[in-house]
């Protein structure tokens, strides 16, 4: 062992005040170390205590009727504990948030980052980031006073104007860019022409069958206004300042050098955007849209106010117009009832639904955090 | 080992006069039962020791089962029930040397309600339980519009689904397409606002929605209390033998027949009874 200490004498400490240093160093990495960790334990002390409430339910009832059944009628005299059309419906609304967050979130991020002025992203960003401030039991009192009696007075021709207002610009998009596909081997003098045409045709198509599509939409009845569609729109709209936040840093990371590389080789801002910064992004955007689904999944307070908590699979399954049960919601209602004096598998079996919860945020932190990792080394790379 | 028996009799003794003194320490009320009845022994323990700071009243709900299994143990003052004590547990108290007397404290009566615009005026207990169940779907096969009915219930959680569950359901479970909210004014919120839609409430829920008519009769505090109404049943408190005139227990008990009590009554939702 040798330290620089031992050539000069003079700077050496005396032995205890060495000793007394060397423990309130100790002490202080310890006391550092054991706050940094606490966060870290909190998340397997809870685990642990979930694991451990949940292990009985399972052991008392099995899983198969939990994973396979759907009949849930834990308060009866011969309970039931079929847990899958509430896992179906926690699917279904955070499937539906994401439909309407991802596609949102991500074009306003690229329009924060690339499109718009500094002065009034400024403005913006901070507008959007406001929505993640709003207490969720809002968003649920909305959802029930507001948006389900609206489903239920007007739901078909809403539905039918979102038709046209998603439809429109998609089939604007779609049909730029097979045209300009499909265009791109003519000769110069012969593809202006066919262009003009094939984008008239196609826009006849597409108006056409979006009228069709908007017209059966239109015929549609909303009995319930609580149900799926209601909870995903207002659980889109919750995680979109999650998506647009984390995806627009993403956007911002990727840095001058790529796009000023991108427009001298003559593209355009564009083709800048679609070519170069979104696909330098795209692990970023990924994370940012596995952190709104996160968002999405675990959110209470709304879904046990808006969706109905009916615990039954649509039907279809992809029918979001009638009321599901989530996971989240049934433990925030049955937990009140669901002690042991009551009856132990009705209690237990609430943690075993937290348990698929917890694994299931954990395997989407573990892959979105093995996504960034993966991208950083091939950036690296 | 004469001694010994004396001695452990002796013991006994001292053991069950320390027991009951225990249960029936005068400042100090232990209440045990109903979910039902809970809030009201709540609301009333809440009152009660308002103006008796002296007093200590703890409530608990652990079931109407579990109520009366703690007086026969003289683990509590009060046993708060949704039932009738059975003959059972009558017999069993009487074999535990305990008197069960019993108070109904106030009616519970849930209405049936749809939204105003709905035509239908009365529906049978049946025709409710079928609703219920899924069997009946749409309101065409009851004479009314051609619209899927919207079904909305309680929580499993709450005592007024417990009643529901009770009175009108008879053992048959709840159809997959019931919707449940979490109060009796989320239920008034979502009947008031689609027209398709049934649910059931306390009789202090019924503004801005039509109460309909049950097996012909009203839903009202007189039919409730008269049991005409089929959708009703008495909430009970049991005691250990009359409490004597002046303790807290006896004024705790009798509470239920004062203005402030009645009023404590409507207000969580039941009927006072005279």
């Amino acid at each position: 062992m040798s330290r620089p200490g031992r050539e000069l004498p003079s700077l050496l400490l005396s032995h205890t005040a060495r000793r007394r240093q060397r423990l309130t160093a100790a002490l202080g990495t310890g006391f550092l170390l054991t706050v940094t960790s606490l966060s870290a334990l909190a998340v397997f002390f809870i685990f642990y205590f979930i694991a451990r409430d949940a292990w009985p339910f399972f052991r008392l009832e099995g899983a198969r009727e939990f994973f396979t059944s759907m009949r849930w009628y834990p308060s009866a005299g011969s309970a039931e504990f079929g847990a899958r059309a509430i896992l179906v419906g926690s699917g279904l609304v955070t499937l539906g948030a994401i439909v309407v967050a991802v596609p949102l979130g991500v074009t306003a991020a690229v329009c924060l980052s690339d499109v718009l002025p500094f002065s009034v992203r400024q403005v913006v960003k901070p507008v959007i980031e406001i929505l993640a401030a709003i207490p969720s039991v809002a968003y649920g009192f909305f959802a029930l006073v507001v948006l389900a009696p609206l489903l239920q007075q007007s739901g078909g021709p809403i539905l039918g104007l979102m038709v046209w207002i998603i439809g429109a610009p998609l089939a604007a998009l779609a049909i730029l860019v097979v045209v300009d596909l499909a265009t791109d081997k003519l000769s110069d003098r012969s593809r202006s022409r066919v262009r003009v045409l094939a984008f008239g045709v196609l826009s006849a198509v597409a108006v056409a069958a979006l009228a069709v599509a908007g017209k059966a939409a239109s015929g549609l009845v909303i009995s319930s206004g609580t149900n799926a569609l209601n909870v995903s729109l207002i659980l889109g709209i919750m995680a979109l300042p999650t998506v647009v936040s984390v995806s627009e840093d993403a956007l911002q990371a990727v840095g001058r050098d790529l796009r000023e590389g991108s427009y001298a080789l003559g593209a355009t801002r564009a083709e800048t955007l679609l070519r170069t910064v979104i696909p330098a992004a795209s692990s970023g955007i990924l994370a940012a849209v596995i952190l709104g689904v996160m968002r999405a999944v675990g959110e209470t307070m709304v879904v046990w106010m808006a969706s109905g908590n009916a615990a039954q699979i649509p039907h279809p399954w992809y029918n979001l117009l009638e009321p599901v049960r989530t996971l989240t919601a049934t433990i925030a209602g049955d937990m009140g009832e669901a002690d042991h004096v009551t009856g132990s598998a009705r209690y237990h079996v609430l943690f075993a639904m937290a348990l698929c919860l917890l694994v299931f945020s954990f395997a989407c932190n573990t892959s979105s955090e093995w996504i960034i990792r993966r991208a950083r080394k091939k950036a690296g790379g | 080992m004469k001694t010994v028996k004396t001695m452990v009799a002796g013991l006994v003794a001292i053991g069950m006069a320390a027991g009951s003194a225990l249960a029936e320490n005068a400042n100090k009320i232990v209440v045990d039962g109903s979910t039902t009845v809970g809030p009201i022994a709540k609301a009333f323990a809440e009152y009660y020791m308002g103006s008796h700071a002296n007093v200590n009243i703890t409530v608990s709900e652990s079931g109407s089962g579990n109520g009366a299994k703690s007086l026969l143990n003289a683990a509590c003052d009060v046993a708060t029930m949704s039932r009738p004590m059975k003959n059972s547990e009558k017999k069993a108290a009487q074999d535990a040397g305990i008197l069960p007397i019993e108070t109904i404290v106030a009616m519970d009566g849930l209405s049936a309600v749809v939204h105003p615009s709905n035509p239908l005026a009365n529906l049978t207990i049946e025709q409710i339980r079928d609703i219920y169940t899924g069997k009946i779907k749409n309101w065409k096969e009851l004479g009314g519009p051609d619209q899927l009915i919207v079904v909305i219930s309680r929580d499993t959680n709450s005592g007024t689904y417990e009643s529901f569950e009770t009175l009108v359901m008879n053992k048959e479970k709840m159809g997959e397409k019931v919707e449940y909210v979490g109060s009796n004014g989320a239920i008034r919120q979502r009947v008031m606002s689609t027209p398709a839609a049934i649910g059931y409430v306390g009789l202090a829920f019924v503004d801005g929605v039509k109460s309909l008519t049950v097996n012909g009769v009203e839903a009202t505090p007189a039919t409730v209390t008269s049991k005409k109404y089929p959708i009703a049943r008495p909430l009970y408190m049991y005691t250990n033998g009359r409490p004597k005139p002046g303790t807290p227990l006896q004024e705790f008990i009798t509470l239920y027949a004062t203005p402030d009590g009645k009023k404590i009554i409507e207000d969580t939702g039941f009927v006072p009874v005279n």
